[in-house]
């Protein structure tokens, strides 16, 4: 008993029970349509590349992964949302595209420059982007989502300034690696973990997460007891950007091609989305980064879950909003106290008895 | 304190751009209808001669430019820049309506907004142009402003997509027809099949686009006479090579026979084939499935060159023409048809002959404009 109270009074208990709850629907869907129950966790190495639907989950949740750890601090230190990195991401990407491949120029077989100056200018840009978003916020004191808004209109019309307004296609084999296969893993999964790995080795290892969440909490108080609130902040946003931009190079090496109009469209939302999901409050302070990126891969899996329920594409979202109030309300304080209140009656009665 | 100023300011905001909103949105009827029925008492001939002089001065210009070098001045109103289609169709429009030909041309790119396009749209009304051409992003809320461009004068040409507005406000429409696209996949399916079972998977485009209930429709129609075709599952990859690729993992962990796979542009055909490359699937003229696509791009139609998309039904993005032809004939003020059909071809494979398509070679894909 105790151990069970030990495990849900665990930090992450509620984002991976969610998590669990979206998969079990598949075991569920998967029983009573007669195939193998848990069709939905097999791997397989198939074609000489790891195979199964966990792996997609995983795959195609990388850009969302990888935006949520950006999202997250944000989020932490200004109680508010970057809304720009979907357009920073379709930024990147067209940046980086554009320098490989010449400008005016639509489909390459060969670079331009090399392709670390194109992938390194895709991020450069980026944390421009979040250094402008940063500045705004930090030391303009604009509403972070208002100062974001500037960019979420801006980039992608940069971007696609830069492309010519073309999808630019890069044909070689070592740009589209990074959206493929390193052995028998998809690179963008472990794009994701060295970018989780090092985040969480920062925060961990250096204090900078207790500043981001101390200025969180009470920006005013941090600054007097010696933080430079307005430099954290800002740091927040460049480290978004800098997410961003990794995540828009991912998106656009899965398609060797930036196409700036589709590439993180959206995608601010479901990183938002994911940071709520992974039990952070959207109102600053305490962050929880493990939930987030929980949260971006429960995301994906319910849209995994939904192709492989082939539910049709024009009710797929509604499926989807059900799915995600469930677990927002699951994760709401009302329901938390609830359950609290059923687990001292159980303890009560047990103790009486 | 601070954060009832923000808080105020926001709401100010709010008010400003309801406001603004407001604003031009309720300027327009306000200035269609409230002169309207003054100018019925003591102005009614005014109107009246204006609507007359204004075709008539455009006819009476219309021979002067050909004559001393003048221009017939064209405004176009693009959906975007989403796809290459959309890059050729744009090109197409720039090429055919350029000053060598005697027109100028004020093209704007909508950038896939609806709020933008109908501005655009005031803007080449108020800059008095000789034609109007729509491409419109949304087919609903175009009312309003159509009268604008009617009680100017102004003839409009609705050209690609359909709007949801009575056909008296506009002067013709002209566009491809989606739906026969769809049957023209399907009948050379039938005839490339030649009484084999089809089990289909479909990869939709974005959910609500008309070239999506198009080509669905037709297709369908095509599948219901087959009682040996099964469409497995129909999902949509928003017209992306992402979502084509996204979608078609996804079908070949849910089905492991199918042997026909429909992409609705040849886009979501990339990704699709990346998907299938990666699970290690053959497709093509000599693979297990066969590949039919619609757009016929030129990057698609080297796939189909290639043997690779075995069927890639166009959607003509050359549409300019039409328009020209239409416009010309209004210039000689001649009547124009409600509705001018863009024709669309197929194509296919090397080594394929169909009474439905054209067999694809270096010479046809050299000779396409785009």
């Amino acid at each position: 008993m105790d151990k069970v109270k030990k495990i849900t009074k665990m930090k992450l208990f509620l984002p991976i029970f969610s998590m669990i709850l979206v998969m079990m629907i598949n075991v569920i869907y998967d029983i009573a349509s007669g195939n193998p129950p848990f069709g939905f966790f097999s791997i397989s190495i198939n074609n000489g590349i790891l195979y199964g639907r966990l792996i997609d989950v995983l795959n195609r949740g990388s850009e969302v992964a990888i935006l949520a750890i950006g999202m997250t601090l944000v989020v932490s230190a200004s109680a508010g949302t970057d809304i720009s990195v979907g357009s920073v991401m379709s930024l990147s990407g067209g940046l980086c595209c554009m320098l490989l491949a010449g400008y005016g120029v639509t489909n390459v077989s060969e670079y331009a420059v090399p392709l670390w100056v194109g992938m390194l200018a895709g991020i450069a840009i980026a944390c421009v982007c979040g250094l402008f978003n940063g500045f705004l916020v930090a030391y303009m004191n604009i509403q972070p989502m208002v100062a974001t808004l500037i960019l979420w209109s801006a980039g992608r019309a940069i971007g696609l300034l830069l492309c010519n307004s073309n999808i630019v296609y890069v044909r070689v084999p070592s740009f589209q690696f990074f959206g493929a296969y390193c052995g028998i893993i998809p690179t963008p999964i472990l794009i994701a973990a060295v970018c989780v790995a090092v985040a969480s080795i920062v925060l961990k290892s250096t204090a900078l997460g207790t500043y981001i969440q101390s200025v969180g909490i009470n920006k005013k108080a941090s600054r007097i007891s010696g933080f430079n609130s307005a430099k954290i902040i800002l740091l927040c946003y460049v480290i978004c950007g800098l997410c961003a931009g990794i995540a828009g190079l991912v998106a656009t090496c899965r398609i060797y091609s930036a196409d700036t109009n589709n590439i993180g469209l959206n995608m601010e939302l479901d990183a938002i989305l994911a940071v709520a999901l992974g039990g952070n409050s959207l109102g600053g302070g305490k962050f929880n980064l493990a939930g987030s990126i929980i949260g971006a891969y429960t995301i994906q899996a319910i849209t995994t879950t939904l192709y492989a329920l082939g539910v049709s594409s024009a009710q797929a979202p509604v499926f989807k909003a059900i799915v995600v109030i469930l677990i927002v309300v699951i994760q709401s304080q009302p329901v938390k106290d609830y359950f609290k209140k059923l687990s001292a009656k159980k303890a009560g009665a047990k103790e009486a008895a | 304190m601070k954060k009832k100023v923000v808080s105020l300011l926001v709401a100010a905001m709010t008010v400003a751009s309801l406001t603004a909103c407001g604003n031009s949105g309720s300027d327009a009827p306000a200035a269609n209808q409230e002169p309207a029925p003054a100018e019925k008492q003591e102005a009614e001939p005014a109107p009246a001669e204006s609507q007359a002089e204004a075709p008539a001065e455009s006819q009476a210009e219309a021979p002067a430019p050909a004559a001393d070098g003048g221009t017939i001045s064209v405004g176009f109103a693009q959906v975007g820049h989403e796809s290459d289609w959309r890059a050729a169709n744009t090109k197409n429009y720039q090429d055919t309506f350029s000053a060598a030909n005697g027109y100028e041309l004020s093209f704007v790119d909508c950038d896939n907004d609806h709020a933008v396009q109908i501005e655009t749209v005031r803007g080449f009304i108020e800059q008095e142009l000789d034609y109007i051409c729509i491409a419109p992003i949304q087919s609903a809320g175009w009312d309003t402003v159509l009268q604008e461009a009617k009680d100017a004068g102004i003839p409009v040409l609705i050209v690609d997509r359909a709007v949801d507005a009575d056909p008296s406000l506009y002067t013709t429409a002209l566009g491809c027809d989606m739906i026969a696209e769809g049957e023209a996949a399907g009948n050379w399916l039938a005839e490339y099949l030649n009484g084999e079972d089809a089990n289909i998977l479909v990869i939709e485009g974005s959910v609500g686009a008309s070239a999506t209930l198009g080509r669905t429709e037709g297709f369908n129609n095509i599948v219901s006479q087959n009682s040996n075709w099964k469409v497995l599952d129909s999902q949509s990859g928003d017209f992306t090579q992402a979502g084509g690729q996204e979608v078609m993992e996804s079908f070949i962990k849910s089905y492991s026979d199918f042997n026909v796979v429909v992409c609705q542009n040849d886009n979501e055909a990339y990704g699709a084939m990346d998907a299938m490359d990666a699970a290690g699937i053959t497709y093509g003229v000599d693979g297990d499935v066969t590949i039919i696509s619609f757009d016929a791009t030129h990057d698609g139609l080297q796939y189909t060159l290639d043997g690779k998309i075995t069927c890639n039904v166009e959607c003509n993005p050359l549409q300019a023409g039409f328009a020209e032809d239409v416009i010309k004939k209004l210039q000689a003020g001649e009547a124009v048809d409600a509705w001018t059909l863009v024709v669309d071809e197929a194509f296919v494979a090397p080594g394929i002959t169909s009474k439905y398509a054209v067999t694809m070679s270096q010479e046809v894909l050299d000779g396409r404009a785009y």
